[in-house]
């Protein structure tokens, strides 16, 4: 028979002190390989020059200044396009092709859903099977196919194929599984309400947190792309490029490059940090049955 | 009775033929094609066809400039008896993807796992930590300023100092240092989707099955985690399994950032470093197809055995 303790009306198990201290002493091995470089690329960017070039170098910063932020926006003023050109193409791409993604997906998740069709279970089935292959393997082919529509070397190269990724509809239409009780959405139909209608007024407010994690994933996803196949114009480049072409200028670089990756993944982060909770709970449901 | 299930009594009559059936519940259905209409359009354009124009260009000596030939299977048998580098980089791309995917995704389970008892304050403080490397852009390129070849480098200075090494060590620039290293970076980088859904399947695990599993002689964490926990979150097991398949595959820019293109020796070019060298920089498009089409049967086939493997759990 087992031990039980009630902590605050909950009954658990009793958990031994070794086990607690070694998952305590894993958790936090594991922890510093994970923060120890983020906090390094911090520290990097805060180092003035002579620290950057100290030997033997030191991980944390002794006197932390921003010049490398300063040099940052001075090397983004020299650049040949004006840098304000480059975060409108990212923030062009990225919006376009996140509510673009938000709309075709969560239309086309209600309807694998919540409609029961021939051949909806075929579909859900395929889309499913792409979540197992990573897009390089049709990188070369869809090139091939954009020329063919003439979309190479335009936002739309960027944006329509976002629209099409497969974990935000997959995401969506589990979550809509559980979230959406059939009951209500039958309710309505009986009260006359159009099909659309239903997954407009009725599914589409239940799933928000569906609506931002797919946000969320379709936007990092944008914001992090760097240098892409299709696009040849330089004044139709992303910001992670132009940070790329900036701190590709060598080991004199070295500092102005930390600041540009802090500033750069400081958006994704707090975006994340904002949006845990839903993303969680949106996780909740995108367990796979078969 | 709703007007849906009484419609549905009524289409299960014999008077009806299956095609018929079909034709009328399609009919009936038609604001369903129309809502998945634009997605799959779009999914079918570059999902879809790009994956079977690439099987039938592998068929062909297509590059982008004359009318292709059919080669037949002439690519594949290049591919396997004629490119030593292709060999390599297959070799590698195993090796990469057997110690990724199952330590990423050992790694994604055990913390989510470890952290599962915390209160919720601090465990969304520990899943910023380990979650932020997979989302943060191009942050791991700071290894390649952790790990310099010269000794302004930490890890050189740092061993130096204790005098494991007497010169500088050119990490990414040595054949058998790099591949280690990439292995590491691509750890770091990969408590990703897998990682979030284990935390939520976690934290959804039925509370009553403990104080019933307590009751019925569960006697540690252990016992609990594979008679209750595991089975109750099967679906996110298979789910996050092939999120980490798929991305163990998918490491190739890692690679390239940090050990350069082509790396020292190929010591760590993969199968898609191969895709890109011929099909992005050769123009040899038949070929890369060809490639495609090889990594392609990997990768799914790769996640079909795994699926299998977790549908046995706890059963």
């Amino acid at each position: 028979m087992a031990k039980l303790r009630t902590r605050k009306h909950k009954v658990v198990l009793s958990r031994s002190a070794g086990g607690d201290a070694g998952i305590t002493i894993m958790l936090t091995l594991l922890g510093a390989f994970m923060v120890l470089p983020m906090i390094y690329v911090v520290s990097q960017s805060l180092k003035p020059l002579d620290e950057l070039w100290m030997y033997p170098p030191k991980f944390l910063v002794s006197r932390p200044n921003l010049g490398n932020y300063r040099d940052l926006f001075t090397l983004m003023n020299d650049s040949w396009v004006p840098f304000s050109r480059y975060v409108f193409n990212t923030v062009l791409t990225s919006v376009g092709g996140t509510f673009g993604h938000l709309f075709l997906a969560s239309m086309a998740a209600y309807a694998l859903a919540k409609i029961k069709f021939p051949g909806g279970k075929f579909i859900f089935k395929t889309i499913q099977t792409s979540l197992m292959f990573h897009s390089t393997v049709t990188a070369i082919t869809s090139f091939i196919i954009m020329s063919a529509l003439n979309m190479i070397d335009t936002y739309w190269a960027i944006i329509i194929p976002a629209w099409g990724s497969t974990l935000g509809l997959y995401l969506m239409k589990q979550f809509m599984d559980t979230a959406v009780p059939d009951t209500v959405l039958e309710s309505a139909r009986l009260d006359g309400a159009s099909e659309i209608r239903t997954y407009w007024t009725i599914a589409m407010p239940m799933v928000k947190p569906a609506w931002l994690t797919l946000i969320i994933y379709s936007f990092q996803g944008l914001w992090n792309a760097g240098a892409s196949t299709y696009i040849y114009s330089e004044q139709l480049k992303s910001i992670n490029y132009a940070i790329s072409q900036i701190t590709a200028g060598g080991i004199k670089r070295q500092g102005a490059s930390a600041a540009a990756t802090v500033l750069m993944m400081a958006v994704p982060i707090l975006v994340f940090v904002i949006s845990q909770s839903n993303i969680i709970e949106t996780m909740g449901s995108s367990g796979m049955k078969d | 009775m709703s007007a849906k299930t009484a419609e549905r009594k009524a289409v299960a009559r014999k008077d009806l033929t299956y095609g018929q059936w079909i034709r009328k519940e399609m009919k009936r259905n038609w604001v369903a094609y129309l809502l998945i209409l634009p997605y799959v359009l779009v999914f079918t354009l570059f999902t879809v066809v790009p994956v079977i124009l690439s099987v039938v260009i592998s068929f062909t000596n297509f590059n982008m400039l004359q009318m292709p030939d059919i080669v037949w299977i002439e690519n594949y048998i290049n591919l396997f008896f004629a490119d030593d580098v292709f060999l390599t980089a297959c070799t590698n791309t195993f090796i990469f993807a057997a110690i990724v995917g199952p330590a990423s995704y050992l790694m994604s389970f055990l913390v989510a796992w470890f952290i599962n008892e915390l209160s919720p304050r601090i465990r969304s403080i520990v899943t910023l930590i380990f979650y932020s490397p997979s989302i943060a852009g191009q942050v791991y390129l700071i290894w390649g300023t952790l790990f310099a070849a010269d000794s302004k480098g930490w890890a050189n200075a740092a061993l130096m100092e204790i005098g494991v090494l007497t010169e500088p060590h050119k990490w990414f620039q040595d054949a058998n240092t790099v591949m280690p290293l990439c292995i590491v970076v691509a750890l770091w980088t990969s408590l990703g989707t897998s990682f979030l859904s284990f935390i939520a399947g976690l934290q959804g695990v039925d509370r009553s099955l403990y104080e019933a599993g307590a009751v019925d002689g569960v006697k540690n964490r252990w016992q609990e985690l594979w008679y209750i926990t595991l089975p109750s979150m099967k679906p996110q097991l298979m789910f996050g399994a092939i999120m980490a398949i798929t991305g163990s595959f998918g490491f190739g820019a890692v690679v390239t950032a940090l050990a350069g293109f082509p790396s020292v020796d190929y010591a760590a070019h993969t199968i898609m470093h191969h895709l890109e060298d011929y099909g992005g920089q050769r123009y040899e498009i038949g070929y890369s197809s060809a490639i495609a089409t090889v990594l392609f049967l990997i990768m799914v086939g790769a996640n079909a055995v795994v699926k299998k493997a977790i549908s046995k759990v706890g059963s």
